[in-house]
C-alpha cells in the first residue's frame, strides 16, 4: 500500500518534471490575475492592503481550479486510471497520492509564489508569514475539495466549466477563513479560531474527500 | 394522486393569501410591506427541506441500487431551486423597503445564494452526463458532499458576516407576531408543501415514462394514468 502510494506519487512528479510548461503556466496565470487588481481599483496602497489577502486567496483558489482537470483526466483518457482501480491497491490511497502529487506541483508553487505578490499589495511580513500559513493549510482543502469535481466531470461534457460550478460553493468556507484569518489580524483579533476552523476543514477534507472520489472514479469507469 | 396534492395546494394557497391580505394586521414597524413573508418565508423553508429530501433520495438511491429513489432526486431539484430562487427574489423585494437595499451580504442571503448554487451545480451535473445511471449517481455523490458541506457553508458565512460588518440586519429580533400572522404563514407553508409534493410527483412521471419507455409494465398500466 506504501509502495503504491510512493509509485503514483513519484510517477506524477516524474511526468510534471518532464513538462514545466503546464506548472510554470499555472504560477504566471496567479502572477498575472493578482495583477490586474491594481489596475482596476487604483494603486492607492491603504486600499490594495485591505484587498490583497482576499485576492491572493481568489488567485490561489482560481489556479487550483485551473489546474483540477489535469488530475485525472489524462489518465482517464489513455486508461491508466482503469488499471490503477483494477491494481488491488484501496483506491483510496492511489487517489490521495495523485492529489498529494497534484497539489505539490500547483498548490505548493503558488504557495510559494504569494508572499512576493503579496509585497505588491503592501501588506507587512507580520501578514505575509499569516498568509503562507492560512495557504499552507487552506490549499490542499481546494486540491482535495476540487478533485471530487474532477472525479464527477470525468469525460463528461462541459469540462472545466462545469467543475467550477460544482466546486466553487464548496470553496467558499476555505477562503473565509484563509483570507479572513490575515483581515481580522490586521484588525487586531485572534485568528486562532480561524487557525484552528482551516485545519480542521483539513482534517475532513483528508478523511472524506478520498472516499468521494474514489466511487466517483468508479462511477465514471463503469 | 399528484391531481390531490394540486388541489389541496390550490386550496390552502386561497386560504392562507386570504388570512395574509384580509385577516392578518398590518405590522406597526414595517407596514403593508411585510405581508411578502406569507410567500418568502415558506419558500426558504421549503428551499432548505427539498435539498435535504432530495439528498435523502439520491443516498438511497446511491446505497440500495434503486432507480426510483435516484428518479425521485432528480424530479425535486428543480423544484428545490425555484423555491431558492422565490425565496432570495421576494427577500429583494421586501428588503427594498426595509432595509433600503435590494441585496445586502447577511448570513442568511448569501447561505441562501449558495444554496441556489448548489442546485444549479447539481443539475448542471446531471444534465451533462448522457447515461442516466451514471448521472444518478455521479450526482447523488455531489448531493451528498453537499449535505455534508451545507453546515459548513452556513457558520462560515454566519461568522464571516459577524466578523466584517457586525448584525446591522437582523430577521431575528422581530416582535412576536400575531397569531393570525403565524397562522398564515403556516397555512402557507403547508400549501407550499403540497405543490413541491404534486409537481415533483408530476415530474417524476415524466421522468418514469422518458427513461422506462420500453417498459412492458409502462405501457400496460398507462391506462391507469
Amino acid at each position: 500500500m506504501y509502495k503504491a502510494f510512493i509509485s503514483v506519487l513519484r510517477k506524477e512528479l516524474l511526468l510534471a518534471l518532464r513538462q514545466k510548461t503546464d506548472v510554470v503556466t499555472v504560477l504566471f496565470f496567479f502572477l498575472i490575475v493578482s495583477s490586474l487588481f491594481p489596475f482596476a481599483v487604483g494603486p492607492e496602497l491603504n486600499t490594495l492592503k485591505i484587498i490583497g489577502p482576499g485576492v491572493i486567496w481568489v488567485g490561489a483558489l482560481l489556479c487550483s481550479l485551473l489546474a483540477l482537470h489535469r488530475v485525472f483526466e489524462t489518465d482517464f483518457n489513455d486508461g491508466s486510471l482503469e488499471h490503477l482501480v483494477l491494481s488491488g491497491e484501496p483506491l483510496t490511497v492511489l487517489v490521495i497520492a495523485k492529489i498529494s502529487a497534484h497539489w505539490l506541483i500547483t498548490g505548493l508553487p503558488v504557495v510559494i509564489v504569494a508572499p512576493f505578490i503579496g509585497l505588491q499589495f503592501g501588506l507587512s511580513a507580520a501578514s505575509l508569514s499569516l498568509l503562507l500559513g492560512t495557504l499552507l493549510l487552506g490549499t490542499p482543502v481546494l486540491s482535495l475539495v476540487g478533485s471530487i469535481g474532477a472525479a464527477l466531470t470525468l469525460g463528461v461534457r462541459g469540462g472545466t466549466a462545469l467543475t467550477s460550478i460544482l466546486i466553487l460553493p464548496f470553496y467558499v468556507p476555505v477562503l473565509i477563513f484563509g483570507a479572513g484569518a490575515v483581515v481580522a489580524d490586521l484588525q487586531g483579533l485572534s485568528i486562532d479560531g480561524h487557525l484552528s476552523i482551516l485545519t480542521a476543514m483539513l482534517c475532513l477534507s483528508v478523511a472524506l474527500a478520498p472516499l468521494a472520489i474514489a466511487s466517483a472514479i468508479k462511477i465514471a469507469l463503469e | 394522486m399528484a391531481t390531490f396534492f394540486f388541489l389541496v395546494a390550490a386550496i390552502l394557497t386561497v386560504w392562507g393569501l386570504y388570512i395574509g391580505f384580509f385577516v392578518a394586521p398590518t405590522d406597526f414597524q414595517q407596514g403593508e410591506s411585510y405581508r411578502i413573508i406569507f410567500i418568502h418565508v415558506p419558500a426558504a423553508w421549503m428551499s432548505m427541506l427539498i435539498y435535504l429530501v432530495m439528498s435523502f433520495w439520491a443516498a438511497i438511491g446511491l446505497i440500495m441500487n434503486t432507480r426510483l429513489s435516484s428518479m425521485m432526486a432528480h424530479a425535486l431539484a428543480p423544484t428545490g431551486a425555484l423555491m431558492t430562487f422565490v425565496a432570495l427574489w421576494t427577500g429583494a423585494f421586501w428588503g427594498r423597503p426595509t432595509w433600503g437595499a435590494w441585496w445586502v451580504w447577511d448570513a442568511r442571503l448569501t447561505s441562501e445564494l449558495i444554496l441556489l448554487f448548489l442546485y444549479i451545480g447539481y443539475m448542471a451535473l446531471r444534465a451533462s452526463i448522457e447515461d442516466p445511471r451514471r448521472g444518478d449517481r455521479a450526482s447523488a455523490i455531489l448531493a451528498l458532499v453537499g449535505v455534508v458541506n451545507v453546515p459548513i457553508i452556513y457558520f462560515s458565512v454566519q461568522w464571516w458576516n459577524t466578523l466584517h460588518q457586525g448584525a446591522s440586519v437582523s430577521l431575528t429580533k422581530s416582535p412576536t407576531m400575531a397569531t393570525s400572522m403565524l397562522t398564515g404563514m403556516l397555512v402557507m407553508a403547508l400549501a407550499f408543501w403540497m405543490y413541491s409534493i404534486a409537481v415533483s410527483l408530476m415530474r417524476v412521471r415524466r421522468i418514469i415514462r422518458d427513461r422506462e419507455g420500453n417498459a412492458t409494465w409502462l405501457s400496460e398500466s398507462s391506462g391507469v394514468q
